[in-house]
């Protein structure tokens, strides 16, 4: 089943003034239920403009989003009922923190959707959990936190509305290393579990090559590529000159493609790199030796 | 040349609400000479930025001393001497822009101190021109894009006619190609005008530009050195929370399964060709 499907999905920005700006242009998209898909493409190539129609905050200048094979838009939808089925994680979402504690404010879209204290409770605790605050810090103030916990509180927040569809803009910005690498490292683990559809817009290349299984490449207002994340990346050139980068180790093993070494076009990840280049030079069983 | 800055011993803490301080540097000293590019680096809450913050006033230590051209930081009537002498610009290009018109946001910094308005324009027409945003000068800085918002932001630093600039995370909000056209810039201004550059950074590859690494981590500084011999330590940089670029990486872990390769290595260039060198002698 399909989880998103766009049909001609157009958008105008300030249609009909001097300003007026086409941010998504005819854009056909198809994202399989249980995807794990990266979004990349630079500042103004319109993925902003395009994630917010899943959830229904932009409505369509023309043509249709489907979620789940429903046009969102069209007759006796409850566009209310979008909101809650995509989870939406904007860039620097701990500003929108409000609540007294972690816990009211992740609790905050579970009791909107109505459910019964029991459940918001159960829900407000397992999204806790997934992204790791612990009970102690649940009675906290939300401004007692760091940026990386308060950051995790937020996309709890998202997390305990139960989306079948979860959408990150840029999760991870801002954030150190061994921060990136926690919410990350927690997002994969949610996937792998509830095994509901993720797109998470980034722009390191290095973290979409180690947690994506497809990539969206948006450029000009359209899409550019929608592909398994090898053969995107197998692309070098073509994203390099839309602006956007490769991984590094990408680059290298261009390079020594271009040296004349017979090693494969598709490495984006240090592993493979690594096991690739110890099976070349005669490593490859003696490694653990 | 002689030190630009100077760090001795600073100890500094965050004042809590029982009045107590909550310590974030424990004794740093740090010698930044003229002309120098520095990168900082070090995992959220290592101190970074509030050393940073030291270098041109905005925070003064609770203990030891600060200098800038041989200005201590304390000395509150010099502190335009001091803001003068070092330039900050931050990680939001948005938070840093106040005019509605580019050149008019550049011109506000020396405006405000006074300069002559023939003055003003020489300036506004050379920083928009340092940072390569000249044809952009009557546009509207909202329209801009990020990378080009955080040039105009560095502008009107340069307006200010600085001698070193403190740049705290300033790609972190951009996308790759506003990253790289911030790095050329920060990079041209310090080998074509002689501008010290501190630059703080999570990215590696762009900390693997500078001459001189700071790694900071709990208040203190962990190595100060060349970007090669701090990146030769891969596992111990792991632990607190830091990576490596992914070249070093790579040739580290070759090393590590006994493959001879060079301990140092820094770039992608650097990479391909010692692993075209072993892959040659397989090839034989």
């Amino acid at each position: 089943m399909l989880a998103i499907k766009t049909e001609q999905l157009t958008y105008t920005y300030s249609q009909g003034t001097p300003f007026e700006k086409v941010a998504v242009d005819h854009v056909d998209l198809a994202i399989e239920q249980g995807e794990f898909v990266g979004v990349i493409g630079h500042t103004g190539s319109g993925k902003s403009t395009l994630i917010q129609h899943f959830n229904g905050l932009l409505k369509p200048t023309s043509g249709k989003v489907l979620i789940e094979g429903t046009d969102i838009w069209g007759q006796g939808v409850n566009i209310r009922d979008y909101r809650f089925k995509v989870g939406l994680v904007f860039q620097y979402p701990e500003y929108q923190l409000f609540e007294e504690t972690v816990y009211k404010d992740i609790a905050f879209g579970p009791t909107n959707m109505g459910l019964t204290p029991g459940q918001v409770d159960d829900r407000v605790r397992e999204a806790a959990r997934f992204v790791g605050l612990s009970d102690f810090q649940l009675q906290k103030s939300p401004f007692e936190l760091s940026g990386g916990q308060k950051r995790r509180v937020a996309i709890a927040g998202v997390l305990a509305m139960n989306p079948d569809i979860l959408i990150l803009d840029e999760p991870t910005a801002g954030l150190d290393p061994r921060g990136r690498d926690q919410i990350l490292g927690q997002i994969k683990q949610y996937h792998r579990t509830r095994k509901n559809t993720i797109l998470l817009v980034s722009h390191s290349m290095e973290d979409i090559a180690r947690y994506a299984h497809k990539v969206l490449v948006l450029n000009h207002a359209g899409v550019a590529m929608y592909d398994d994340v090898d053969k995107v990346f197998s692309r070098a050139r073509e994203i390099t000159q839309i602006g956007l980068s490769v991984p590094q180790v990408t680059r290298i093993f261009m390079g020594l493609r271009e040296r004349g070494f017979g090693v494969s076009e598709s490495v984006y990840t240090l592993d493979y790199a690594t096991r690739e280049l110890l099976e070349l030079l005669g490593k490859g069983e003696d490694r653990h030796a | 040349m002689g030190d630009f800055i100077s760090a001795d011993g600073v100890v500094f803490g965050y004042p809590k609400e029982n009045g107590d301080l909550n310590i974030v540097l424990r004794g740093v000293t740090l010698h930044i000479r003229e002309g120098e590019f520095v990168a900082v680096l070090g995992h959220n809450g290592s101190g970074k930025s509030t050393i940073a913050k030291h270098m041109n006033a905005i925070l003064v230590p609770n203990e030891g001393q600060v200098t800038v051209d041989g200005i201590p930081t304390t000395q509150e009537e010099r502190l335009y001497d001091i803001r003068q002498r070092v330039g900050m610009v931050f990680q939001n290009p948005d938070n840093q822009i106040v005019a509605t018109v580019v050149e008019e946001d550049v011109a506000f910094g020396p405006e405000n101190v006074g300069v002559e308005p023939a003055e003003i324009r020489r300036r506004v027409d050379g920083a928009l021109a340092d940072v390569g945003m000249s044809e952009y000068k009557l546009h509207a800085p909202h329209q801009l894009s990020g990378g080009q918002k955080q040039r105009v932001a560095i502008a009107g630093i340069i307006a200010m006619r600085p001698r070193c600039i403190v740049l705290d995370e300033p790609t972190a909000m951009l996308d790759p190609k506003g990253r790289r056209e911030v790095m050329s810039t920060i990079q041209r201004l310090n080998r074509e005008h002689g501008i010290t550059v501190v630059l703080i950074t999570h990215y590696m590859e762009e900390a693997a530009q500078a001459q001189r690494v700071v790694v900071m981590n709990d208040g203190k500084i962990l190595w100060d050195a060349t970007p090669r011999e701090v990146f030769s330590h891969v596992q111990e940089l792991k632990e607190v929370g830091l990576d490596v670029p992914q070249a070093t990486e790579l040739c580290w872990r070759l090393r590590q399964a006994g493959l001879d390769l060079p301990g140092d290595v820094l770039t992608e260039e650097e990479a391909v060709a010692a692993i075209s060198k072993l892959l040659e002698e397989v090839r034989g």
